[in-house]
């Protein structure tokens, strides 16, 4: 463990993982989120997987939209953009376009991946562009302070559900692989070796990559849904989510109602970057 | 000759707009000045369709025809539409198959079997609109034949050339046709 | 020797753009933009640039702001609807200071309006559409051929300035095809972003160093590694709660066009020599007032036009003189007033104002300002 000689962090003898030197901005830790957020713990996912796949920081972009989750970009050490609310993906689809020896990632949420950027998901799952989303399922609006989003379970409260949820949640890695992500996954905040593995190998697949990651937020969600305190929702992930691997020994009736961690769908389709290349060279008269 | 105010009508699909690119085309190679116009929407996919170019020596301000020097129709319905409101001046070109409405009878009108010279004489109803600026070029003497023939080159399809060259030609012997009246 | 060709208005825009160095080409299909999407599809590959066809309006401009941060010279293009839906992104490229053009082929609002008919009326929303004070550069063309000169003009000043070139265009020149004289490579100035000498991880990305006009700005995959974000922040690209250090940020990009005011402000004057009569015309308006103008002096009016090039920031200085030397200044324009108030401020104490407004989508006639003229 490295020693902690950072001027924002104030606890200086807290053990710090050394990927938060190698791969984050330290001047710009803690973060900002809730005690008890399960934003932390993907961020440290996500930069796991990018240290086990050796990637260039110089060559890696992160991009976010808005929300809670997407205060994420900023802590990490690359060229990061903090963009419009549910845009992210859209800015991404330029950046990897333009330059697609850049390695694109997507922090996101919920609400910003499928509500209000609903649309940029399915079209760059439907375009096979090689970035990678990571969204942040908390199943609530955190940062405007506990509005029912796209993924809230129906029946639960939000503060703008005040008698309970009547829509119907979105499952965005299928809705994602609907709309053709040729990598699709679920992961989770407990199961931190899975959902980094999930996260490592979406990265590296080329094409459109999700993971949507079970989130914690026990200050709004939580609160407002009776769901105990942080602790508790991480034992609720710890003992009703499955990995694919148990899932397989599991009969359907065992594994009703529970979430499975995993890939979801992997197709082999050509990269959008790369099909454009194709379109270059007919465009300047044959291959090149 | 030092500005002239063409507007051609017909229907949509007859290549009308292509028509007036064409000529202004012609008048860009020729060195002179042009400005290009067409009513878009619904009317360019099948309805009544116009299409304008102004060809000047003089710089051109407002590049919408404002007191046509020359009107081209290809269908009655279009014929009837543009050819009212019309300067006496205005020399009026209409196939050969269409009725010339009482508004015109002060004004010239040439009538020639444009359609009908694409469609039997050149072999396809498609060549009408080239068989059209070869006759309008010729009767209004806008540019050279030779100017004429580089802008249709440019702006058909590759392997049409033969086809488009006899509606030029055809066109061309159709004005001669008036003019030796 | 430069080439003479025939060009439509839209597709001279892309022709000026790519010969301005835009490589990057983000839309969607809109009436009367769409030529620019369709000829920015067929050149940019053939150019070595990409196009790309978005789900949407909003995705179109984001996309090419990501674009942009990547070093490449970026355009969209769309038509009222459109640029409603692309304003909150227009305030993020302002903030962030993304170079970034926008062409607005104006059409006949509000809402989904004449799709196919000409407007001017979106020229407020092009000075304040976006949420909060911002600056903002606006051109606006009135021939094919300006058009081509006019898009190489718009990257150099969004390059230059750090900030998105909004280029008004509208239906009349949009859709006109013209005669248009394409200058050889090299015999016009091509502006590009400042980029740092070396890079290497940077904390302040956003520091200004002294005598710079804007803060240099390195392409994204350079070794940089810095922050971008829509909240104010400070010098080092992250966000602020610091009230001075937020006001002094929008101050900043304030100053960077007002303080340039001669750089960026361009006008046209014709006949305005001996003219006693001025009209304020701008974009596509200009081709009646050339004739009006012409009609009016036949009969003996002492008429000149006075064009703003350069929409926004307002041509205040030249507009005073011009005020102070007429006794009548007419302004048309293809909406309900949009630039008359702004006239009338300037004005309105040295000469009279008198209006030529049209919202019916149809092209206001050289009669119908020759009508302002002679009326006592």
């Amino acid at each position: 463990m490295a020693k902690v000689d950072m001027t924002d962090v104030r606890e200086k003898d807290v053990n710090v993982s050394d990927l938060v030197f190698k791969y984050m901005r330290p001047e710009h830790l803690p973060h900002i989120w809730c005690p008890g957020c399960g934003n932390g713990i993907i961020m440290r996912d996500v930069a796991q997987a990018i240290e086990d796949l050796k990637i260039n920081r110089n060559n890696l972009v992160v991009v976010s939209g808005i929300g809670c989750s997407s205060r994420a970009a900023g802590y990490f050490d690359c060229s990061t953009i903090h963009t419009t609310h549910g845009r992210a993906i859209a800015f991404a689809t330029g950046i990897k376009m333009a330059r697609p020896e850049l390695e694109v990632v997507v922090l996101t949420g919920d609400g910003d991946a499928s509500a209000i950027g609903g649309n940029h998901l399915i079209h760059a799952a439907r375009r096979n562009i090689g970035i990678t989303v990571i969204v942040m399922n908390n199943t609530i609006y955190g940062m405007t302070g506990g509005q029912y989003s796209p993924t809230t379970p129906t029946g639960d409260y939000g503060t703008t559900a005040p008698y309970g949820n009547i829509d119907r949640p979105f499952d965005v890695a299928l809705l994602a692989a609907a709309a053709g992500a040729t990598y699709a996954a679920h992961g989770d905040c407990f199961h931190v070796p899975e959902t980094t593995r999930l996260i490592r190998d979406g990265i590296a697949h080329k094409g459109f990559s999700i993971i949507e990651v079970a989130d914690v937020c026990p200050t709004y969600y939580g609160r407002k849904n009776k769901k105990g305190s942080a602790v508790d929702m991480m034992r609720n992930q710890k003992e009703n989510f499955v990995t694919a691997a148990q899932a397989k020994r599991m009969s359907p009736e065992e594994l009703e109602g529970r979430y499975v961690l995993g890939v979801i769908q992997e197709l082999d389709f050509p990269e959008y970057t790369e099909a454009y290349e194709k379109v270059i060279e007919k465009a300047q008269g044959g291959a090149k | 000759m030092s500005k002239m105010e063409l507007r051609l009508a017909g229907s949509g699909g007859q290549g009308v707009i292509l028509a007036t690119v064409i000529l202004a085309e012609a008048a860009v190679i020729a060195g002179k000045n042009t400005a290009q116009s067409q009513s878009y929407g619904p009317e360019a996919r099948g309805g009544s369709c116009k299409a304008e170019v102004i060809v000047s020596d003089e710089r051109i301000g407002f590049t919408k025809v404002q007191h046509p020097s020359f009107l081209m129709a290809l269908t009655q319905k279009s014929l009837d539409q543009y050819g009212q409101g019309l300067p006496k001046d205005c020399l009026v070109l209409a196939d050969d198959s269409l009725t010339i409405p009482v508004c015109l009878v002060e004004n010239r009108v040439v009538k020639l079997p444009i359609l009908r010279t694409a469609a039997e004489k050149v072999g396809k109803a498609f060549t009408a609109n080239i068989v059209a600026v070869a006759a309008v070029n010729r009767l209004l003497g806008l540019v050279d034949d030779e100017h004429l023939k580089e802008a249709v080159f440019m702006h058909i399809p590759k392997g049409t050339e033969a086809i488009n060259g006899k509606a030029l030609e055809e066109g061309f012997r159709l004005a001669d046709s008036v003019k030796a009246e | 020797m430069a080439k003479r060709v025939l060009m439509q208005g839209n597709e001279a825009c892309v022709e000026g753009a790519i010969a301005a160095g835009m490589r990057f080409y983000a839309g969607y299909p809109i009436t009367p933009s769409t030529e620019i999407a369709e000829v920015s599809a067929l050149r940019l590959p053939q150019v070595g640039g990409k196009f790309i066809q978005m789900e949407d309006e909003l995705a179109s401009i984001a996309c090419a702001i990501g674009a942009s941060a990547t070093g490449v010279k970026a355009m969209t293009a769309t038509s009222g609807p459109g640029f409603s839906l692309k304003q909150e992104n227009l305030g993020y490229a302002c903030l962030a200071e993304i170079p970034l053009v926008v062409v607005d082929v104006q059409r006949s609002g509000p809402s989904t309006g004449l799709p196919t008919s000409p407007s001017q009326g979106d020229v407020m929303m092009a000075r304040w559409g976006t949420h909060g004070d911002h600056p903002i550069i606006v051109i606006s063309p009135s021939s094919v051929r300006e058009t081509y000169e006019l898009a190489i003009r718009c990257f150099n000043l969004s390059e230059k300035y750090r900030t998105p070139v909004i280029f008004l265009m509208d239906e009349i020149v949009g859709h006109l095809r013209e005669g248009v004289e394409i200058p050889e490579a090299g015999t016009f100035e091509i502006v590009d972003r400042p980029v740092p000498e070396h890079y290497y991880p940077k904390k302040h990305a956003y520091h200004l160093e002294e005598g710079e006009l804007v803060p240099k700005m390195a392409p994204f995959g350079a070794g940089e590694r810095y922050n971008v974000t829509g909240l104010l922040h400070d010098d080092t690209g992250f966000p602020t709660n610091n009230n001075k250090i937020a006001g002094d940020l929008v101050e900043r990009l304030m100053k960077k066009i007002d303080d340039n005011y001669d750089d960026i402000v361009t006008t046209e004057e014709v006949g305005m020599e001996d003219a006693d009569i001025a009209l304020y015309v701008y974009g596509g308006t200009m081709r009646a007032a050339l004739t009006a103008m012409e009609m009016a002096r036949a009969k003996g009016f002492k008429v000149g036009i006075f064009r703003p090039v350069t929409i926004w920031p307002f041509a205040e200085r030249e507009l005073r003189e011009v005020a102070k030397k007429v006794k009548r200044i007419v302004v048309a324009e293809h909406n309900y007033g949009q630039m008359l108030r702004e006239v009338e401020r300037v004005a309105k104490d040295d000469c009279e104002v008198r209006f030529v407004g049209k919202v019916n989508g149809t092209v206001i006639t050289p009669e119908e300002i020759l009508q302002k003229i002679e009326e006592a």
